[in-house]
């Protein structure tokens, strides 16, 4: 199971750096949220995809999966999800105010 | 256990969470933040006293004993680090009075700021990985914040390349973490070192080892700083002089933390890698700071050189060398805060960051001129200044350890350092005035003159009193170097 995860998670990876190594903005987000899914199915994956139990104590099973992960993956969801947020605003900022959604063209000149 | 280290945490929090009411009473938003600051820098004081007296402190969050709970450690290192942030951040806040204008303090300015403070605070107190991780990002969330606050075109451009890039680098670091969860099983740092001394730092280790160190060198602008000299010259003087003199430490300071607590195995990858990486950024820094003539380019590659110093500092990793780092590291957050507010002057004072077009300055501002040349001396390093003592120690460590090239190449970039700083001093203060400025800036304030003379005096007191000062950063050294003692602080029980 965690051979197929890993092919996954890497599939994930490679999609997300090609889209942030295009040119459209839009694109780039796109590039950075696959990569933050990539990341958390890998905090997911690299805790072993043993069988067990969800953690919950009620379910009085013998074993249980590994809580911990579960809770990183919670926080670096969030984080992720505000700062995805952020980015998306400040993109459509800056496509108001500079009128171009390609990175080429946003190197800035000497002055302005 | 001692609550009291919670407190440089949970001050700024809590003002920060405050001022988000008061968003149009500017008065009882700078009164607030004064106060906040100068409440951490009592209990920084006191802890810092606690930790002189009476050894590392910790504190068990809920108490969880670790490696189960999230624990607060203060070495000498986090806690001087701590102090001297809300020192500097105290004089950056009184700079920003009235400087960053007024659209921005009804704006938020202050929280963020209060928030950023949070971030640093925390990232030099945590004990575990993941919570490390966690205070990095309020830091940086506020940066982004901070860097865009007033949104000019300039300001737009550089922030979307300055997230994207700390996007990339908190994803990578994510994934060291998962890496290292999934071989050793655990995140607190403590027992983080004990279990990999105890799996053997090989193969799998070191690959996530110089993981970590390529996320804290893109956080730090070590070798992969080519986002710095973008992003920090586009915000306004006060907050460029909090990101170059706090931000690109706490990188640092991670590094040294992990590189000497828990990866210190194999110094013959890790440690060579950051050697020559060191060297590579002070070489390219040195290209940069000769070769622009823009005063913000300038004290940008400026701090990119000073990291790539302080890491070849740990790179050589003998008891020396580590003083040298924990010395050069306080007054390099001193000096370049300080560096930042006089050049914010410069550039307020003539309305240009060129340094074609200034000139002749010290006839009106002989104050901001002389500091300006004293500080360009002590960040280069002239013996009774504040820079020279690190630097001997950090030089005096490479010889012992026969790093010939690198100590050579770091000497050398001693010079260019001075060479560049004098030559914007030389510019923008000797030589005949040039044309006025159209509309004639308002002169400096006596508070901003004094904000920045107060930065001066400590800076002084810093190379003056630095025997003073040394017995704190060898003990510091001393605890990174015995990586032991730190341990057993945190697992005693």
């Amino acid at each position: 199971m965690e051979l197929y995860m890993s092919i996954a998670i890497g599939v994930l990876f490679t999609v997300g750096v090609y889209l942030v190594l295009s040119k459209s903005l839009l694109r780039i987000i796109l590039g950075t949220s696959l990569l933050t899914h990539g990341i958390h199915l890998l905090l997911l994956t690299m805790s072993r995809l043993k069988t067990g139990a969800a953690p919950l104590l009620g379910q009085k099973a013998d074993s249980y999966v590994d809580p911990l992960p579960q809770a990183l993956i919670l926080t670096s969801i969030v984080i992720s999800f505000g700062v995805t947020s952020f980015f998306f605003v400040l993109a459509y900022k800056a496509y108001q105010k500079l009128g171009t959604d390609d990175i080429e063209q946003l190197r800035g000149k000497e002055d302005e | 256990m001692n609550n009291l280290l919670v407190f440089p945490l949970l001050i700024p929090l809590f003002t920060a969470a405050i001022l988000i009411f008061f968003k149009n009473n500017i008065t009882i938003q700078r009164g607030l933040n004064t106060l906040s600051l100068l409440a951490t820098v009592c209990a920084a004081g006191i802890i810092l006293y606690q930790v002189k007296t009476e050894g590392i402190q910790t504190l068990h969050m809920g108490g969880w004993l670790p490696p189960y709970g999230i624990v607060f450690v203060a070495d000498m290192m986090s806690v001087l680090l701590l102090l001297t942030t809300s020192v500097v951040g105290t004089f950056c806040l009184f700079y920003s009075f009235g400087t960053v204008g007024e659209q921005r303090e009804r704006n938020y300015y202050y929280p963020f700021f209060q928030f950023l403070l949070v971030g640093i605070n925390g990232s030099f107190l945590t004990g575990d990985l993941f919570n490390l991780f966690v205070c990095f990002e309020v830091m940086l969330i506020s940066s982004y914040a901070l860097i865009v606050l007033g949104g000019t075109k300039r300001q737009l451009r550089e922030t979307l390349k300055y997230i994207l890039i700390n996007i990339l680098s908190s994803t990578l670091f994510v994934a060291a973490v998962a890496y290292l969860y999934g071989v050793v099983g655990t995140l607190n740092m403590a027992d983080l070192s004990l279990r990999v001394a105890e799996a053997g730092q090989d193969g799998v280790l070191n690959v996530i080892a110089v993981l970590f160190m390529i996320v804290f060198s893109l956080k730090a602008g070590l070798f992969l700083f080519f986002w710095l000299p973008g992003s920090y010259s586009v915000p306004p003087a006060a907050v460029s002089a909090l990101f170059g003199a706090l931000l690109t430490k706490v990188g640092l300071y991670a590094l040294i933390r992990t590189f000497t607590l828990i990866f210190y195995h194999d110094p013959a990858v890790t440690h060579s890698w950051i050697a020559w990486m060191a060297a590579a950024t002070m070489i390219l820094g040195v290209f940069g700071a000769i070769a622009y003539s823009d005063i913000y380019r300038i004290m940008n590659y400026n701090v990119i050189i000073s990291v790539g110093f302080i890491a070849f500092g740990l790179a050589i990793s003998a008891d020396a060398a580590m003083d040298g780092v924990v010395f050069y590291l306080l007054h390099d957050m001193v000096a370049k805060a300080l560096l930042f507010i006089l050049g914010g002057f410069i550039v307020h004072l003539t309305g240009t960051s060129r340094l074609k077009e200034m000139g002749g300055m010290i006839k009106h501002h002989p104050a901001v001129g002389w500091m300006f040349f004293i500080t360009a001396l002590a960040i280069a390093g002239i013996p009774p200044l504040s820079g020279f003592a690190g630097k001997l120690l950090i030089l005096q460590g490479g010889l012992q350890e026969k790093y010939y090239v690198l100590t050579g190449a770091a000497l050398v970039s001693s010079f260019i350092v001075l060479y560049s700083l004098v030559r914007v001093f030389m510019s923008a203060f000797w030589g005949e005035e040039k044309k006025p400025r159209t509309n004639p800036p308002a002169l400096i304030s006596k508070s901003h003159l004094l904000s920045a003379a107060s930065l001066f005096i400590i800076m002084m007191l810093m190379g003056f009193g630095s025997e003073w000062i040394y017995r704190f950063a060898a003990e510091a050294g001393n605890t990174l170097m015995n990586p032991a003692d730190y341990i057993d602080a945190v697992l005693k029980e």
